[in-house]
């Protein structure tokens, strides 16, 4: 019964508490108790702390006063005759408990032993969290299973990994059992582990379930927009928006691990285990039962989803190895691959093309040419994918649409490494997917499947053409560069003046309720995934989805970019919380950023220019703030004057803040991004008339703080200092 | 499996026979046969034309001497019975908010204010600032609001809105929200003298209303102010039987019903001079313990022992032992005067608004309370030499024998710990059916009943039995207290559902909320449930009833009303207070439903009302339609997102 686990878990919250205690004050002893703490690269301290209670932990001494609350959370033992009430009390060690073990972790980065290390990976930083928490919320990822202990053998645990994977779950591992841990055994059988994988061994002490479970909380403070401290808020949103559970695997559960999965219910997410313990059925703090037990390992994963409750729908694709999105970031090593195709001087594409419906035969795969049974191992190997495509709702404009999602849906298949697109492509295919039967024509029957099942709306038909000897291929490729360059003719045609509608992306309200993306020719959705073109194909294949046209209507100010249609939409989308925005401007009535931004433009006062950081830049910027700090500024559909963020593509746009100067005024960029956009950001340079502008930016190797970067502009003369005030 | 062991009230009053004690039986028993008319509802000396009596059966008069029906008769009976009951609790309240006000200025030395969270969740509901300010002047604040409900001269009670917005407007529509609270009593009384109200069905309407006064208002008032003064109740381990007096030591039972002074005494008890005292007696130690409502005070609060309840007061003083028996106010028994003449012990009124005539009276006020408390105990132990050793039986020493403490903030939490506490667990429990519903039993023990019955225990047993949790104030928690239900392995006795809720939180199936004022944490405990969604949007909706089985007090009646009026379905046992009334009576079980969705039934026999309480809800579990069995739900990406939506940032109360 419930009583024992209870009993246990309150147990090993008293440990846990000592423990931390006694690392902290080991901590203290060597470093002193004004030391710095901190889980490298993150904006939210110790994230389970920072959410739960607000306190920004930062020194030794904070943690002091950490665990001494952890302490005071601690209830009593329940008695072994006539006790009192001890669910609500267990649930209140499991929070200290992990209180103490963020402490106990923080800790370990000061004095060790390191949390990184080996396969190890420790807390993920805030560029990760975005990027991967996001899917949470999205939905790319319903949840995480919080892996304990392990399984009875490795091939046991590969084979949970993968139906793990192939239900998108993310999988969170931390601690043993009885010195063996799942990672460990994945370790052994080879598989790849990591972020990209979806499978992140976060550390084999049981204390790292703190990683698992404190990126919950960031994904609530991020995506949930919760406010630090509203702890019953932030818990709430994980049960309902992160379908994450604990799945202890192994042949017994110590006080410590019950602890921390007391810890867990209190999110919402229940442990399932194939042990013998109690189980708590009885519903109700998470959404069905607490803890199940005895489950048989082949059943497991089914259980945990069933007991969780959570819907998986998966578009099963009819090929021989597992296909999901945690395929999509695994690599194939030179040596375990069957063939490379593409890659330099070789002659390869992947194209899509509209066609007349009746020159299309719905689900015809056709190989011409040999397959990989009669192509030899190795690289070298020429291939060309020729997708054609009918439907009433088809446009040749959305061919580069389904083009670039061919890196996702060819990725995403086990055993088949993606890489480019068009005529520039490098593609790999394992050995062990050609063992297991993949052939070149489930490339063409994987494209079938998630055309239809991703674009059902706009195509009817889909036939795919495999080219592999490499004269055919040549001989296309004609044809197809053609097509490529009146593509790229019409593309840079276009601009907003041209076009009469523009079209809205409000995909993000489901965490920033008030943000409206307006997406232009001249200026892509913030985070840069979402094309005027992608907003015209969301919209045919989804009319009522988050991608609606929008008349521009009257113009209000051309300089600024404000039309009543557009300003008129932002008010009805916004839930009546915004009624106005410039498209082009960053004093202005700017707009509002859901957290997903690519880059974040930031005024530097003293200098009368801007300033530009992208998400990977995670060193200080001139304006005090690092990338992460800034986010938490812009993010969540504020309108902020002074800040924006914005896609990579539209700092190369001629649109670019036109209202206050444009390009002209970017004073600092990080100098890895520059050299990334230095191209366009050449080109729209000159198109402007500002010469050699992009030496004239200065970087993080020339200029830290706001009076280097001042110093450096006069140095080199930058147009800004000339430019009016920009308040 | 009925134990026939004795308990130890009965074999209490096996003694009292024995040594030619009187009780409230042998009392009982000369009052046989008691008044039919006035047993009836069909006397009436409201005026000097009466006394008039109605004839139910024969050819007698149909009306009084002004043309009174019977239906008028009982009508005014049952108002004045509301409104007498709303003075009592409402009465108590205000001795509450007159001590928050002067424990605020700090003009009560000893009292202070220990519960700061429900202080700013009280200073909420009156729309008290709380910001920047000084507890002590919030307090002041929260007070003076406080007093303002019983006499402010517009508007209706603030507490009225921790209802369900459903229930709100139902009351609004029927004009039954409750004014302020003498009010509602000084019109209940006017409505009711000779030549006033003469309309049963508006009689009962203002029933309704003062009786809402007494929930929402005195009763709530009297809780909330209490909780901020003395804490909060939580999970307690306790002991009641008379077995809690102890032989060898000084005692002193406090009985009544406002905490108060039960609280100072308690206090007072550990000053020094009272230690030494206690050593100089030669007795080995001072126990206090509780009876009646005052016991369920000071053991949810503090886990104080409880020497027993209403019926059994004259059994305490006669184990001998009790050097004094304190007492404020309500259901204090005049026969204790008697009692004590049999004994050494010292029986002491504190109100000037209570007095018993051969009582020794000590004057309580808020400003010298430590002094008279700690004047008090040394008089108890200044007494302890005058005992009479040979006369001394104490049934047996008592166990641990409960875990009591059970206010709607310690259920919320037990549930969800201090971050997730909510009523959710509770009402998924009741969704899937592991619960079936809650019972509330409350009120009293009496001799009507038959001697020394173990009604409420039977009953809970019953229901626990079926799945029913069961929450318990008043006589009859104390009754379930010392029948043993009110520990945590009792949920072996439970259904198989009941009873893995049990085990999953901790709790025992009976749960001790409190004394009979507290019968407003059930009121808000079912506002909760209505809140948090699933098991419709009013309290009528929910699979809740209550029930008193051996009611006595005309508080009784005006808290069944106000549970009537609120939505819940309430059951008395015995005698209707209508009976010679048919319309009247059927007014109050059958159409109030039309009303306010709720009713009265009223079943002389006991043993019955276990299962009219069950076929109730389970009838409730059938209109909200969770008794069919549904697939379990498996949340795809757009149902988590709606689930976000509908879960707004969290309220208070």
């Amino acid at each position: 019964m419930s009583k024992i686990i209870c009993s246990a878990a309150i147990r090993g919250a008293y440990q846990i508490v000592d423990k931390a205690d006694k690392k902290l004050s080991e901590a203290i002893e060597q470093k002193g108790r004004d030391c710095k703490v901190e889980f490298p690269n993150t904006a939210y301290y110790l994230p389970i702390i920072y959410s739960m209670t607000g306190i920004s932990v930062k020194t030794l001494e904070d943690c002091v006063h950490i665990i001494g609350m952890a302490r005071s959370m601690l209830p009593p033992l329940p008695a072994e005759k006539h006790w009192v009430p001890y669910l609500g009390h267990t649930l209140d060690a499991g929070m200290a408990t992990l209180f103490a073990e963020e402490v106990y972790e923080a800790c370990k980065y000061l004095i060790g032993p390191p949390p990184v290390d080996g396969i190890w990976l420790g807390a993920a930083n805030d560029i990760i969290m975005r990027e991967r928490g996001i899917e949470f919320v999205d939905g790319t990822a319903p949840g995480f299973a919080a892996i304990v202990g392990c399984a009875p053998d490795s091939d046991t645990a590969v084979k949970i990994a993968r139906e793990l994977q192939e239900k998108n779950l993310y999988v969170f591992m931390q601690s043993d059992n009885l010195g063996t841990s799942f990672a460990e055994q994945l370790e052994e059988k080879g598989v790849q582990m990591g972020w990209d994988t979806r499978l992140v061994p976060f550390g084999k002490e049981t204390s790292a379930a703190v990683y698992s479970l404190g990126f919950a909380n960031r994904a609530a403070l991020s995506f949930g927009n919760v406010p630090p401290g509203e702890a019953r808020r932030n818990l709430l949103y994980n049960k309902n928006r992160i379908f994450a559970f604990v799945l202890a695997l192994g042949t017994e559960v110590t006080d410590e691990q019950y602890a921390n999965a007391a810890g867990a219910i209190n999110y919402g997410f229940p442990t399932i285990t194939n042990i013998d313990i109690p189980e708590i059925l009885p519903t109700g703090v998470c959404t069905y039962e607490h803890v199940v037990s005895r489950v048989p390992v082949d059943k497991i994963v089914e259980k945990c989803i069933e007991v969780r409750g959570l819907k998986i729908s998966v578009h099963k694709v009819d090929i021989p190895v597992a296909y999901g999105p945690a395929f999509e970031g695994e690599r194939i090593r030179k040596d375990d691959m069957q063939i490379e195709i593409g890659g330099p001087g070789v002659p390869a594409f992947e194209f899509v093309c509209t066609k007349e419906s009746n020159e299309v035969e719905d689900g015809k795969v056709q190989v011409v040419g040999p397959d990989l049974d009669d192509i030899p191992q190795g690289p070298g190997v020429s291939l060309g994918i020729m997708a054609e495509v009918a439907g009433r709702k088809m446009q040749p404009d959305f061919e580069p649409i389904f083009e670039r999602q061919m890196h996702r849906f060819l990725g995403e298949a086990q055993g088949i490494f993606h890489m480019g697109q068009r005529d520039i492509i490098r593609h790999r295919i394992s050995k062990d997917a050609f063992n297991a039967g993949l052939r070149l024509k489930h490339i063409g029957k994987i494209i079938h499947a998630k055309f239809h099942g991703e674009f059902g709306a706009i195509i009817d038909k889909v036939q795919v053409t495999l080219y592999t000897k490499k004269e055919d291929v040549e001989g296309k490729l004609n044809e197809v560069r053609a097509a490529f360059a009146e593509r790229d003719a019409r593309l840079e045609g276009m601009t907003d003046d041209s076009a009469n509608l523009f079209y809205s992306c409000t995909l993000c309200q489901s965490f920033a309720p008030s943000h409206v993306c307006i997406v232009t020719p001249e200026r892509s959705g913030l985070c840069g995934s979402v094309s005027w073109l992608d907003g015209k194909a969301g919209y045919e294949i989804n009319p009522t989805g988050p991608n609606q046209p929008i008349e521009k209507g009257k113009v209000i100010d051309d300089k600024l970019g404000q039309w009543d249609g557009t300003n008129e939409f932002l008010y009805n989308s916004s839930n009546r919380a915004l009624d106005k925005v410039s498209l082009y401007s960053i004093m202005t009535d700017p707009m509002t950023s859901c957290g997903c931004f690519e880059c974040i433009s930031a005024m530097l006062p003293m200098t009368n220019g801007i300033m530009v950081v992208d998400r990977d830049f995670t060193e200080m910027t001139p304006s005090g703030m690092k990338f992460s700090t800034m986010a938490g500024t812009v993010g969540g559909g504020l309108q902020t004057p002074g800040f924006m963020g914005h896609s990579k593509f539209y700092l190369g746009s001629k649109k670019f803040i036109s209202a206050d100067g444009g390009l002209g005024r970017v004073v600092w960029m990080p100098k890895a991004l520059k050299e990334e956009l230095s191209e366009q950001l050449e080109k729209t340079a000159n198109e402007l008339g500002l010469e050699y502008f992009l030496n004239k930016i200065a970087d993080e190797t020339v200029a830290q703080t706001e009076e280097e970067v001042l110093e450096y502009m006069q140095k080199v003369n930058h147009p800004a200092l000339s430019m009016d005030p920009m308040f | 499996m009925e134990e026939k062991q004795k308990t130890t009230d009965q074999i209490m009053l096996d003694k009292m026979r024995e040594t030619k004690v009187e009780t409230i039986y042998d009392r009982y028993k000369a009052q046989l046969p008691q008044c039919g008319y006035g047993s009836l509802a069909l006397c009436c000396r409201h005026c000097n034309y009466g006394p008039c009596n109605i004839d139910p059966f024969g050819p007698g008069p149909k009306r009084g001497v002004c043309g009174a029906d019977a239906n008028t008769f009982a009508a005014r009976h049952f108002l004045r019975m509301c409104g007498a009951g709303t003075a009592c609790h409402s009465d108590h309240a205000r001795a509450a908010a007159h001590l928050l006000v002067s424990t605020a200025r700090g003009e009560a030395p000893g009292y202070r204010i220990k519960d700061i969270e429900k202080l700013k969740m009280v200073a909420e509901c009156f729309g008290v600032e709380t910001k920047g300010r000084e507890i002590n002047e919030i307090a002041e604040e929260v007070g003076e609001m406080a007093l303002m409900e019983f006499g402010k001269p517009y508007g209706t009670l603030l507490f009225l809105k921790r209802a369900p917005e459903a229930r709100q407007k139902i009351w609004e529509k029927l004009g039954i929200a409750s004014r302020a609270i003498d009010r509602e009593v000084t019109e209940s009384l006017h409505r009711t003298g000779m030549g006033g109200d003469q309309d049963y069905r508006n009689l009962t309407k203002q029933a309704m209303r003062v009786s809402l006064a007494d929930g929402w208002g005195g009763c709530m008032i009297a809780t909330e102010l209490q909780d901020i003064m003395f804490g909060t109740p939580k999970p307690v381990q306790g002991r009641s039987n008379l077995g809690v007096i102890k032989k060898d030591h000084v005692n002193i039972i406090v009985h009544g019903h406002e905490p108060q002074l039960a609280e100072a005494i308690v206090l007072a008890s550990s000053d020094p001079d009272v230690e030494k005292a206690v050593s100089a007696s030669g007795a080995k130690g001072l126990v206090i313990a509780g009876l009646c409502c005052t016991a369920n005070e000071l053991l949810v609060r503090h886990g104080i022992p409880m020497a027993g309840h209403m019926t059994i007061q004259e059994g305490a003083m006669a184990t001998g032992a009790v050097e004094l028996m304190v007492v404020d106010i309500q259901c204090v028994m005049q026969a204790l005067a008697e009692t004590a003449k049999h004994f050494h012990t010292k029986l002491i009124t504190t109100l000037s608004k209570a007095k018993i005539a051969g009582a020794e009276h000590v004057e309580f006020e808020d400003e010298s309370a430590l002094e008279s408390a700690k004047k008090i105990i040394l008089m108890a132990i200044d007494n302890y030499k005058n005992r009479d050793n040979k006369k001394v039986f104490i049934p047996s020493a008592s166990e641990p024998n409960l875990i009591a403490g059970f206010s709607h903030e310690t259920i919320k939490y037990m549930l969800g710990g201090r971050y997730r506490a909510s009523y959710r667990p509770l009402n998924d429990n009741i969704i899937n059916g592991r619960i079936r519903g809650v019972v509330g039993i409350a009120g009293c023990t009496s001799p009507k009943a038959g001697e020394c019955t173990q009604s409420y225990v039977e009953m809970a047993k019953e229901l626990i039995a079926n799945n029913f949790l069961v929450v318990a104030t008043g006589c009859a928690a104390g009754q379930c207290a010392s029948g043993g239900l009110m520990l945590p392995e009792l949920k072996d006795q439970c259904g198989a559902g009941l009873k893995e809720v049990c085990e999953a939180v901790g709790i025992p199936p009976v749960l001790h909320s409190g004394a009979c004022v507290d019968n407003s944490r059930i009121l808000i405990a079912c506002s909760e449930m209505a809140k948090e969604g699933g098991l419709g949007n009013d309290i009528s909706d929910l699979p809740v009833a209550g029930a008193c089985l051996e009611w006595m007090s005309e508080k009784a009646i005006a808290i069944g009303q106000y549970l009537v009026a609120s939505g819940i379905y309430t059951v008395f046992g015995m005698n209707s207070p209508v009976a010679g009334a048919p319309d009247m009576q059927r007014l109050l079980t059958k159409e109030l439903e039309e009303q306010v969705g709720a009713r009265w039934d009223f079943e002389p026999d006991i043993k019955k009302i276990g299962k009219m309480l069950m076929d109730h809800i389970e009838m409730k579990r059938e209109a909200l339609g969770i008794n069919v069995k549904k697939e379990r739900k498996l949340y795809d990406m757009a149902e988590r997102r709606a689930l976000e939506r509908e879960c707004k940032p969290a309220g208070h109360h």
